[in-house]
């Protein structure tokens, strides 16, 4: 059993130590915005912070944080998070939105550090985060806009 | 994906005539609200029968609901993949509707060919392909809005004591110069039993105000920020169990024998079982699935399997292309006669790898029995009757005992889209081994996903061009060398002479006057899996054909895009959307320092897309950098979308020519996660510009159209920049030759 707090709130997980992150929060705690899609670190779609930390929930192992604070797409909030969010929309950048929760979680975590990010440190935040719909170009957009709003 | 011309064909399908209307109205009546729609459409021959057989005070209809809280829910007989065909068509019922857009939703429908037949199929089954998805929606689901909205207005004319044609309605309200007033929700249970319209009467193009409106936004887009949209993996019910494959690891391998007792024997799995398509892990979660699949043991029966490689079929598809063509798809002219009366005759061999779809959800889906003996499916629906009617078989239920949930999916690409219904009838046969015990939902990794098959099929194009004096084409032959989509499957009867459309189509079109020309094809007989694949046959006939005009014109000494000009129509579709891209990426401006530019046009599925493409020297490669695209898609109902589509259709062409393959060895897929199979990411993603034409014509497809142009104008700037002709794809394999 491990106890995470996941959302801020407690979850006493029942589950061996080796199980991901990203199944315990699918398939025991039913939040379903954070998505599979490789397993092995490589596409980003199951992007969560672990203390605040953008993470690869599919490659991280249950038993390996005990008493953490994990956020979920669900749990997102704060200023710079909705005003991604509204962003998203405003631009209508996803297609099939699949991928755009790890997204989220990324390009939220980019401005947080960096209010006025370039092209290039889009690029480079933001390329562990696959797209197969090839949305890039209004990701890129998006996260332009973001900043412009936050500045303002 | 599916290309557009299927009326001859012959499914299972014919067997669901049966509609399963019951089951829609069922569960639309377990709404609050009520089904208003039109059942006569001139367009679909097949849906005037309907009529007859539903009685008028019924209203019930399959294509949009109101709710007594006034918000409309649009049955979508199209599937939403992340193309924005629900967009598109919630924009058609809106505008004749005069609904408030805030207030729309959209949900798969299936299960009533009569009402969802694809019209741009011969309206035989419903399906979505062939980026087909606005052209057989336009006059149906106009009719829909406009239809309901007559129902409304007699509904509220009744309530008021007023004459019908003095009620306006704006914005989900309507109103009387009385000063009365009421939103839809209000009047929608008495609209229900209002009579249909026989006739109703579309808005003029001046009077829309959402159909190509460029600031309309998705209605989708916030759910899809904040992770509250829902997909076939999201699905939960209760008692639901979760399933992985294994599958065989050659193509036509079948399992001989298999021990399951160390995966029993972990904690979470709940069953092995065998199906015809491998053998299943069922655990009570997918952890404990992938879990117990490490620990099962199967023996393989390879007799039979395929067992080529590569490099062995690359290099038969390359002896092929220099016989004789098995069959032809275009004659025109004396070709070999005027090749030897040429002034200058060159030649070139392109190849194209197999591809994988990697929708970015791997592919899945839930079956379940119900208490009254129905199965019920969630997935991803992109051929629901064939779908069905496959699931009956195994389940042994009659057809219209199926029920399916279109849910939305990650992706698909063509993917979802398959004769075999792979991982729909894995579920059934699943559940079904189970006794039908609990729903389960069976989930690929991605590794299934990539090595289960189903590819764009590889490809050999050998192309000569034989120029006059004057530097004119005049002699063109394309020898296409590859396996077919269609042969062998249920859609056989599409290939006729030998020719199946997908494998010629955009080879056989071209758009240039070419007095002398042959596209033959050589159809060839492997194993591998394989099926349409975004834009299908025009992924490779159009980089074959754009990429070696490129050296035609350079043998000519003439300019790329004059060369082009010089052989189409001024105010043809293809000299119109050249000259636009042109004009926008300043094509007779000199670039600066270090750029170089490409360009090329191409026709798919009714719209046609020029492209320039604006590269730069990276190492040993190159960098796009901008894209300046032009679009003639015919009325662009969703401008924005329209730009949205051709964007990533960009990037998804871009992505395979720089670093997709999928390559066997011995008959096994080599590839397996994204570690190897590469798709493109944000930093190789160039700047784009998107330019539409305006056009009054009926809306033609685009979801599919912008891929094809970008692997040939990118390859014609890198030979700029490199002074290489790229010819193998993926690029890389050019690059090192
Ligand atoms: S699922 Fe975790 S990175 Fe792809
Ligand atoms: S929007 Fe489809 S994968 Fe990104």
């Amino acid at each position: 059993m491990v106890t995470v707090k996941i959302n801020g709130v407690e979850h006493k997980i029942e589950a061996e130590a080796d199980m991901p992150l990203l199944w315990a929060i699918r398939d025991l705690v039913g939040l379903t915005g954070t998505k599979f899609g490789c397993g092995m670190a490589q596409c980003g779609a199951c992007t969560v912070y672990i203390d605040g930390s953008p993470t690869r929930s599919c490659q991280t192992l249950i038993g390996d944080i005990e008493g953490a604070e994990v956020t979920t797409v669900e749990g997102l909030k704060g200023k710079v998070a909705e005003t991604v969010q509204a962003v998203w929309a405003d631009l209508d950048v996803p297609q099939c939105g699949y991928c755009q929760s790890g997204q989220i979680m990324s390009a939220t975590d980019l401005l947080a550090n960096n209010p006025k990010p370039t092209d290039a440190d889009i690029d480079a935040a933001m390329s562990g985060n696959l797209c197969r719909c090839a949305t890039y170009h209004r990701i890129r957009a998006g996260i332009h806009e973001a900043a412009k709003r936050l500045e303002a | 994906m599916i290309p557009k011309l299927m009326q001859s064909i012959t499914l299972p399908v014919a067997r669901a005539q049966a509609s399963r209307r019951q089951f829609l109205l069922g569960a639309l009546a377990a709404g609050t609200g009520i089904a208003v729609g039109y059942r006569v459409l001139s367009a679909s021959p097949a849906l005037a029968g309907e009529a007859e057989t539903e009685s008028g005070s019924h209203a019930f209809s399959p294509y949009l609901t109101i709710g007594g809280d006034g918000k409309v829910t649009v049955l979508s007989s199209q599937f939403e993949m992340g193309q924005g065909s629900y967009n598109g068509i919630a924009t058609l019922v809106a505008e004749e509707l005069d609904a408030d857009w805030s207030t729309i939703d959209v949900i798969g429908a299936a299960g009533n060919i009569k009402a969802y037949g694809n019209i741009a199929f011969g309206g035989a089954m419903q399906g979505t392909g062939g980026s087909t998805s606005m052209s057989t929606s336009w006059e149906r689901y106009r009719k829909a809005g406009a239809a309901a909205r007559a129902m409304l207005i007699a509904a509220a004319a009744a309530e008021w004591g007023v004459d019908a044609t003095e009620i306006a309605v704006e914005n989900g309200v309507l109103s009387h110069p009385s000063g009365k007033s009421g939103g839809f929700g209000v009047f929608a249970a008495k609209a229900a039993t209002m009579p249909v319209p026989a006739e109703v009467k579309l808005k003029e193009p001046g009077d829309w105000k959402l159909i190509g409106n460029a600031e309309l936004k998705r209605f989708d887009s916030a759910r899809k920020a904040n992770g509250t949209e829902q997909y076939t993996i999201d699905v939960k019910l209760p008692g639901m169990l979760t399933a992985v494959m294994i599958h065989p690891p050659l193509f036509g391998a079948k399992a001989k024998s298999f021990d399951a007792s160390a995966a029993r024997a972990i904690k979470g799995v709940v069953d092995v079982v065998e199906t015809p398509r491998g053998i299943a892990v069922v655990g009570e979660h997918m952890w404990a699935a992938i879990k117990g699949r490490e620990a099962v043991t199967v023996e393989w029966d390879e007799t039979g399997a395929e067992k080529r490689g590569t490099p062995e079929l690359m290099s038969t598809y390359r002896d092929l292309s220099g016989k004789t063509p098995a069959a032809f798809a275009r004659k025109d002219g004396d070709a070999d006669a005027a090749f030897t009366s040429a002034a200058k005759v060159i030649e070139a061999t392109f190849e194209f790898p197999y591809l994988a779809h990697a929708a970015l959800e791997p592919l899945n889906a839930v079956a379940r029995r119900n208490d009254d003996g129905t199965i019920e499916i969630w997935g991803g629906h992109q051929l629901p009757d064939v779908y069905q009617n496959l699931a009956s078989e195994i389940a042994g239920v009659p057809v219209e005992k199926v029920r399916l949930n279109v849910m939305k999916t990650g992706g698909s690409f063509g993917r979802r889209a398959v004769f075999d219904g792979d991982v729909v009838v894995e579920a059934v046969h699943v559940a079904k081994a189970l006794g039908f015990r609990a729903p389960v939902k069976v989930q690929w990794t991605r590794e299934d996903d990539t090595r289960a098959g189903r590819y764009r099929p590889a490809y050999v194009h050998r192309l000569k061009a034989g120029i006059d004096e004057a530097g004119k084409l005049v002699a063109w032959s394309d020898h296409i060398v590859g396996q077919s989509i269609m042969a062998k499957t249920a859609w056989d009867g599409m290939v006729q002479n030998g020719v199946d459309p997908t494998s010629v189509e955009g080879a056989n079109n071209l758009p240039y006057a070419i007095e002398n020309q042959t596209v033959g094809l050589t159809t060839t007989d492997v194993s591998v899996p394989v099926l349409w694949w975004r834009s299908v046959g025009s992924t490779h006939t159009a980089f074959a054909a754009e990429a070696f005009l490129d050296e035609v014109a350079e043998a000519a000494g003439r300019d790329p895009l004059e060369f082009r000009l010089s052989m189409l129509e001024p105010a043809s579709r293809h000299a119109t959307v050249l000259k636009l891209a042109a004009e926008k990426a300043e094509w007779q401006k000199p670039l600066p320092e270090g750029r170089f530019r490409g360009v090329a046009v191409a026709e798919s599925f009714g719209s046609v897309v020029a492209q320039v493409a604006e590269v730069s020297v990276d190492g040993d490669g190159i960098k796009v950098e901008r894209v300046v695209a032009a679009v003639d898609c015919g009325l662009a109902i969703n401008p924005d979308q329209v730009r949205a589509q051709v964007e990533g259709g960009i990037g998804f062409g871009l992505s395979a020519i720089l670093g997709e393959e999928i390559t066997l060895t011995d008959g096994k897929v080599d590839q397996g996660n994204f570690d190897m199979y590469t798709p493109l990411r944000i930093d190789a993603m160039p700047k784009v510009e998107v330019h539409i034409v305006a056009s009054a014509n009926p809306p033609s497809g685009i979801g599919e159209p912008g891929v094809p142009p970008i692997g040939p104008a990118v390859a014609n700037a890198a030979f700029k920049a490199l002074g290489k002709r790229i010819r193998v794809m993926p690029f890389a394999k050019s690059l090192n030759a």
